[in-house]
């Protein structure tokens, strides 16, 4: 019996078609995306002249040598400045917005989420193409629909000025990807029993009360993931700043943030050439900064929803 | 009273800050369509009126028409999406249904290894992978643009689809194991039983794959390889002053997009909040 039973499992053959099933994206996603990955951490050990491992060197130069440095804290400043302004008017409307659109009772949801979605789903070259527009002193646009309310004094030219080009594409930014929490928070809120709000209200609760004290602390989680989402994407930014402002992130270098800062460090512009090693050096100080953000994520929120879930 | 003043927050409040926000939305797309078919006096002059039979134009158009490649990189950046689309999604979902079939050992560890690329930008490794498509000589190829976007789309897709795949009932594939059905052709029974899942990927990986500028800015900028996303923000460049051009660039860019999200945003939203992406 005993023989017959390992002569059976052994006859069982090699499932060679686990292999064939796993073995195409396995092999192009190891290839194009974490070889790259390693190469380029490698790449941000090694030395730009001789191609050979100079430790921590690369790293050193970016922080301390005056050259790299002041573009490095500058571009790491305005990028959490970039995050801030997400996180505090992003979030917040995106939450508002569907705390409104998943009230049951309300009509033409539809439309409103289908329209209110519709920036997000447009290239950012686009967008940053319409608000320069809308923005230029030239066309009058905003200046004259600010003289419609009586505030054309303030009117100024904020894409062109150093102390406000950064917060006015931010908010562009914002204006454009509010649809991703919005619909976040409308699918969260919308999983909420309904018997939980409708105990409430029999209770005389009012909306205000409901949401904040029933809703609110339900979709938690959802807010982490808004946030860590926002992080990433903000860490990552590039093409809205490239689009306005150039490779140069002008005015002197006010909206430089880490993915404008990483495109001219290893390719290059006008008189700069590219450089691999350093470029491999900030896009790992990158990936550093965006792990430490998941960790966070995982450790300090996901964690302490859990527990106070259970 | 009390009720009035009830139904009043209850109904009136919620569409008026609804409405504001959509304005806000929407006024700039609205703005930039209406006035690419404006002459460049109206456009200056009134620029928030809709165009009227005297200062009706499409001469923006016609320079677009004539100066830019737009019908070369339309061609490119469908190409370029449809394919690595295509290679996501079969690839992609017979990746999902070996994960979610199949308990060999270091099945989960392969499932975090694939996952990893849903929160690692693939942009972090530009360096490698520029060095990577010189290497292989696909610089200025469609091919590149191909092979790393499917590289990046890959692991969300495999994700949604895993989750979609395990809660098909076990009965169904054992049926048909007993039936003598080769593991492929269970596979092949899978597929139309996702199909909602699919779709939904398909969505969410296309949008960034046709939007995006780094990937053709660095590894295709050539003038036979552009996408339209780039022969757009290249264009805009060079074509800043020529405002009837802009506006009619940035419409012939953005109105295809928005047809097409409009037949698909039942599908999309469905997606959104069926719980894909929880």
């Amino acid at each position: 019996m005993q023989v017959s039973s390992t002569y059976k499992k052994k006859r069982k053959p090699f499932p060679f078609h686990i292999i064939v099933f796993l073995a195409p994206a396995v092999i192009i996603y190891t290839i194009f995306m974490i070889y790259p990955l390693i190469d380029s951490l490698r790449l941000s050990f090694a030395s730009g002249e001789t191609g050979g491992y100079i430790g921590f060197e690369n790293y050193k130069t970016l922080f301390n040598n005056e050259l790299w440095s002041i573009r490095f804290w500058g571009a790491l400043k305005n990028n959490f400045e970039f995050f801030f302004i997400h996180m505090l008017v992003q979030n917040p409307i995106g939450l508002l917005l569907a705390a409104l659109l998943s009230r049951r009772t309300l009509r033409w949801t539809n439309t409103y989420r289908t329209l209110l979605f519709m920036p997000t789903m447009l290239s950012v070259v686009i967008i940053g193409f319409i608000w320069q527009l809308i923005l230029s002193p030239l066309w009058g646009v905003a200046e004259g629909m600010m003289a419609l309310v009586g505030l054309d004094a303030l009117f100024q030219p904020w894409l062109g000025l150093e102390t406000t080009a950064l917060p006015t594409l931010a908010l562009i930014s914002v204006w454009q990807f509010i649809g991703i929490p919005m619909m976040l928070f409308y699918a969260a809120l919308l999983g909420i029993p309904d018997e939980l709000v409708e105990a409430a209200y029999v209770d005389g609760a009012s909306a205000w009360t409901v949401f904040w004290r029933i809703k609110f602390p339900l979709i938690l989680p959802t807010v982490g993931i808004v946030a860590i989402l926002t992080f990433v994407g903000n860490f990552n930014s590039f093409d809205l700043i490239y689009t306005v402002k150039g490779a140069l992130a002008g005015p002197n270098f006010s909206t430089d943030i880490m993915g404008t800062f990483f495109f001219r460090t290893f390719f290059g512009q006008q008189l700069q050439l590219g450089n691999p090693e350093m470029g491999a050096t900030v896009a790992a100080i990158m990936l550093l900064i965006i792990l430490v953000g998941v960790l966070l994520y995982l450790v300090g929120w996901q964690r302490r929803i859990q527990t106070y879930e259970a | 009273m009390q009720k009035l003043q009830r139904t009043l927050t209850e109904s009136v409040v919620p569409h008026m800050v609804l409405l504001v926000y959509l304005v806000i939305a929407m006024f700039p797309l609205f703005l930039v369509i209406i006035n690419s078919f404006k002459t460049r006096k109206a456009i200056f002059a009134n620029p928030l009126m809709i165009p009227t039979a005297e200062t009706f134009s499409t001469e923006g158009y016609l320079t677009v028409w004539e100066r830019a490649g737009f019908p070369s990189y339309f061609a490119n950046s469908i190409t370029v999406t449809v394919v690595s689309l295509f290679l996501i999604l079969i690839v992609g979902a017979m990746a999902a249904f070996a994960l979610s079939e199949y308990p060999f050992p270091g099945n989960p560890l392969l499932g975090i290894y694939l996952a990893l690329g849903i929160m690692i930008p693939i942009r972090l490794g530009t360096v490698g992978i520029l060095r990577l498509i010189s290497s292989l000589g696909l610089v200025n190829t469609l091919t590149a643009l191909i092979l790393v976007y499917t590289a990046q789309g890959l692991p969300l897709a495999i994700f949604v689809l895993q989750s979609f795949m395990q809660r098909i009932p076990r009965e169904l594939k054992e049926a048909a194991r007993v039936d003598g059905a080769t593991e492929y052709r269970i596979f092949g029974l899978i597929l139309p039983l996702v199909r909602p899942a699919i779709a939904t990927v398909a969505v969410f990986v296309m949008i960034p794959i046709w939007n995006d500028l780094w990937f053709p800015l660095i590894l295709a900028p050539g003038e036979k390889t552009k996408t339209v996303t780039l022969g757009a923000q290249q264009f805009l460049g060079q074509f800043v002053s020529d405002w009837n051009a802009v506006l009619a660039s940035l419409s012939l860019a953005m109105i295809p997009v928005l047809i097409l999200y409009l037949i698909f945003s039942r599908q999309l939203i469905r997606g959104i909040t069926s719980g894909a992406v929880k």
